[in-house]
């Protein structure tokens, strides 16, 4: 297996990211795709840089904004795709779409629809990894309006008073839906919360791949060799809005242009391009391998079939309701 | 030993269970080092370890989120809330994630979790006295668990804590045999005679969706949950001193809820009393109502009668709360206002 890490890699899961979302972002405007969706573009290098220090055995949880989360930590593409055009073939049988897709043959235990719903959920799947010692983790990715839900609190605490291999990774965004953090959010670096349960905090460049994935390794090391959770905040920025379509009456043109001018591809490839190792050329044949890899999940998805209209009624109960 | 007392029934249940399944664990507040308040937990701690006998904050929505965590990544867990009424701090991971990760994750992962709750009036006002087991029969996705009896008590927890589902198990305060630490939940079981049924040694289960007919009769049908059917079981002896012959279902399990014991009874008597202690708007006594007025309407010679809770929190004044808590007196007077 490819290293995640290194620099070719990083740029390919940059671009499948991005890519993927665009793809769906067209597939939303002409009404080919049912549902609602909250886009992933602008945050990619936090997926992607925290995901290259997982291993497969590694359990994630994820967020209603988690596309990126899912396909970093190897979700099936087209059971991806085919969960978002809620056929029978998705990863979920077409029961979850976009806010709910899993894929736990990978230790993708869910995107959630609720804002910090997945947080203690990480708690239990850490309690389980150290209980198996096989020096897995569980990774739960939120953002910043999260941190201000009962359920972070609840579960930094526990996790680190029970020495936890769990990692939190606070994608702070800037902006829960409207509202800007710090006037919800009376400090500056949510990283500054991990003190109040005795653990290490770090502050990372969201829109730097490189920065996140040399900071969630060595974090990521030291979590597996049991010293106890670590809280990981990475500055980013949503590029589109909170859900499908939306006017953008809480933010100026020129705050979003401010921060594309750091957009974590553009930055990957300048710094690749002049490392000299890679030319145009070698990236530009990544783009088209993750376009055709994209494309080729889009039809298997508009291939598959919807499920039977009473196929929900096998997942109520599992074995049934006796 | 059989163990009369249903605290210890579920402590058998658990050590047992704890014995044989490595992957089983306990979190709940002060269930370690302390055992329960009730002593259900007493002495797993020492037996199996910190490791498997979790002491939790004071954190209800991360125990029970820790719960679905563990249990979705291969593990078994027994998670206990101290009062149902704390149940409220965790609705999200019970309902929203419990209830539907399996279904929207398509079947992919199961939720084994146990999530074990007292309820019960015992003069601790309002914050402390419900019984909210209808709200979680609302919730598809979850079954919930009504024991009365030792016997039932052990079986049930078997069963529950080998269903691949999320369990809501819910435990008469007045029913565990001993006082609480607190001292204010005095035991009821002394004069309960044989119907408080004992638990054996051995392995057995009790399946859900079974409902037990506690006694026979023929002149009306009594359902009643957990301490209820105690109450209806001593209305029904005075009842049959003036020749009302009642017979009581003991529902055990409210989901799933054994529909049919309840129509073959009701064809049988003609009438029906629903004897719960949950507040009666859209309790389980409307439920069974409903259902039975779906089902077995033409059977019923006279209206369905529920005895409950009135619309009310319920209040701390002793007279207040055993006004408002059902009692064998409103029991009767429920029979006799339909025979």
């Amino acid at each position: 297996m490819k290293s995640k890490g290194t620099q070719i890699e990083l740029y390919r899961m940059l671009q499948l990211l991005r890519k993927a979302e665009e793809k769906l972002y067209y597939l939303f405007s002409t009404r080919e795709m049912p549902g609602t969706m909250h886009q992933y573009i602008g945050q990619e290098a936090v997926a992607a840089g925290v995901c290259a220090a997982l291993r497969d055995t590694d359990y994630i949880t994820s967020t209603h904004r988690g596309h990126g989360h899912l396909i970093a930590k190897g979700a099936d593409l087209n059971g991806f795709m085919a969960e978002m055009f809620a056929k029978a073939t998705g990863s979920c049988k077409g029961m979850g779409g976009s806010m709910h897709i899993a894929d736990a043959s990978v230790g993708i235990l869910g995107a959630n629809g609720i804002v910090g719903g997945g947080i203690p959920i990480a708690v239990g799947a850490a309690l389980t990894c150290k209980k198996r010692g096989e020096k897995n983790i569980a990774v739960s990715f939120f953002g910043d309006g999260a941190t201000n839900e009962g359920a972070f609190h609840e579960s930094l605490n526990m996790a680190s008073v029970w020495n936890l291999p769990a990692l939190f990774v606070c994608e702070n965004n800037v902006y829960g839906f409207s509202t800007h953090y710090r006037r919800v959010t009376n400090i500056e670096n949510i990283a500054d919360r991990a003190a109040a349960y005795g653990m290490e905090g770090i502050v990372a460049d969201g829109m730097d791949v490189l920065d996140i994935y040399k900071k969630t390794n060595e974090a990521v090391k030291k979590i597996r060799e049991g010293g106890g959770p670590v809280l990981i905040e990475c500055k980013t920025y949503r590029y589109m809005g909170h859900a499908r379509f939306e006017k953008p009456v809480y933010r100026t043109r020129d705050e979003v242009e401010e921060w594309k001018k750091r957009d974590c591809i553009n930055r990957l490839k300048a710094h690749m391009l002049k490392g000299k190792k890679y030319t145009e050329e070698d990236l530009a044949k990544i783009d088209e391998q993750v376009m055709a890899e994209i494309e080729a999940a889009v039809t298997f998805a508009e291939n598959s079939p919807d499920p039977e209209p009473d196929s929900y009624k096998d997942y109520i109960f599992k074995g049934g309701i006796q | 030993m059989p163990q009369n007392k249903i605290a210890d029934a579920l402590r058998q249940a658990l050590l047992e269970e704890m014995e044989s399944n490595q992957d089983l664990i306990c979190i709940g507040e002060d269930i370690g080092v302390l055992g329960g308040p009730y002593g259900v937990t007493r002495g797993l701690m020492d037996k199996f370890g910190e490791d498997r006998v979790l002491d939790a904050p004071i954190s209800e929505n991360a125990i029970v989120g820790a719960a679905v965590g563990a249990a979705m990544s291969g593990l078994r867990v027994m998670a206990e809330i101290q009062f149902n009424d704390f149940l409220t701090c965790a609705m999200d991971q019970i309902c929203n994630q419990a209830a539907k990760i399996p279904f929207m994750m398509g079947g992919q992962v199961s939720v084994p979790i146990v999530i074990r709750a007292p309820i019960g009036a015992t003069g601790r006002a309002a914050q402390h006295s419900q019984s909210l087991e209808a709200w979680f029969m609302h919730t598809p996705g979850l079954k919930v668990v009504m024991p009365s009896t030792p016997y039932d008590a052990k079986g049930l927890l078997k069963t529950a804590l080998r269903d691949d589902n999320p369990v809501m198990f819910f435990e008469h305060k007045l029913l565990y045999g001993g006082t609480s630490s607190g001292g204010k939940a005095l035991s009821a079981v002394d004069g309960l005679g044989d119907d408080f049924t004992p638990a054996p040694d051995e392995d057995y289960e009790v399946p859900f969706g079974k409902a037990a007919i506690r006694r026979e009769g023929k002149d009306v049908t009594i359902v009643g949950t957990s301490m209820m059917v105690h109450r209806a079981m001593t209305a029904a002896r005075q009842l049959a001193e003036e020749g009302i012959d009642v017979e009581v279902i003991d529902l055990r399990t409210l989901v799933p809820m054994d529909d049919d014991a309840i129509i073959q009874s009701v064809a049988k008597t003609g009438r029906l009393v629903i004897a719960s202690e949950d507040v009666s708007m859209c309790g389980v006594g409307a439920e069974i109502a409903a259902m039975i007025a779906e089902k077995a309407v033409y059977y019923l010679d006279a209206p369905i009668k529920r005895v409950s809770v009135p619309n009310t929190p319920v209040p701390f004044a002793p007279v207040c709360e055993s006004q408002v808590i059902p009692n064998e007196e409103r029991i009767i007077e429920a029979v006799k206002a339909i025979v």
